[in-house]
């Protein structure tokens, strides 16, 4: 995932990714490292990184790592999209 | 994966007893791991079974499962330097109160690796407010457990993590009575 999440956004330069974790039943500490490292490139890239779809145990990890204010998260896709 | 560890009751084995009191916890599991990361996901649905004997509610079953796959991470990546094959052992104890015989007061679970000694400055955690990847596990695991604890005896590293089950409701009480 995070070779994918950063050819994204650093070679590929894509303005807008999207994260769809609706099928992500369980997160750790390495797994927030990714995100977190998609997140800095994308403020680097001046692009935006989006995530969507959370389950309550990702949400759970999320708010551990007091991270989900920092993170653009959306209940849905269609939300994620017309933001 | 070897494991004696499946998941026994209802007849505690005594470690802590006195004559005429409850035993103070019983095993519940005990799993003989080698640090391979495959082996996580095995542990962590093992874990979450104990937690169900304990009759944790979902969401501290959750901390309990997280803490204990960071503390496993933790141990194949900084202990073990991610080599492969070298032991870890995982046992889970279920604690008793006194006074308590219908109602377990938590899990203990304790890891023991025969790794590289833990450095204790790296046992704090780092400050949230940095938004940087890397140093959570330590952090998760604090916040999921209400004892977390590091030893080293004789060349190997103890980790001791125990949940507490949060006091009934009177209205449970009345329904079990």
């Amino acid at each position: 995932m995070r070779k994918v999440l950063l050819g994204e956004i650093k070679e590929k330069r894509t303005p807008k990714v999207f994260l769809n974790l609706q099928n992500v039943r369980y997160v750790d500490s390495s797994g927030i490292a990714t995100l977190v490292e998609g997140l800095k490139a994308s403020r680097d890239q001046g692009s935006r990184m989006i995530l969507f779809g959370l389950s309550r145990s990702v949400r759970e990890v999320m708010e551990l790592s007091r991270l989900q204010k920092i993170f653009e998260i959306y209940d849905t896709e269609e939300q994620a999209v017309s933001s | 994966m070897e494991t004696d560890g499946r998941v026994r009751s209802p007849k505690p084995k005594k470690i802590h007893s006195k004559r005429g009191t409850p035993p103070r916890a019983d095993l519940l599991l005990r799993l003989h791991l080698e640090s391979n990361p495959e082996a996580l996901c095995l542990v962590r649905a093992t874990v979450e079974r104990a937690t169900e004997v304990v009759h944790f509610p979902e969401d501290d079953s959750r901390a309990v499962v997280r803490s204990v796959d960071e503390a496993l991470a933790n141990v194949i990546r900084h202990a073990y330097k991610d080599r492969r094959g070298l032991p870890i052992e995982v046992t889970c104890r279920r604690l008793w109160d006194g006074r308590d015989t219908e109602r377990p007061r938590g899990l203990e679970i304790v890891l023991v690796d025969s790794g590289m000694a833990v450095d204790p400055k790296k046992l704090k955690g780092r400050p949230l407010d940095e938004v940087r990847p890397g140093g959570l596990g330590i952090h998760f695991m604090k916040q999921s457990m209400d004892v977390v604890e590091f030893s080293r005896k004789k060349g190997k590293n103890f980790l001791r993590m125990v949940k507490y089950l949060a006091p009934s409701k009177p209205e449970e009480k009345q329904e079990g009575a």
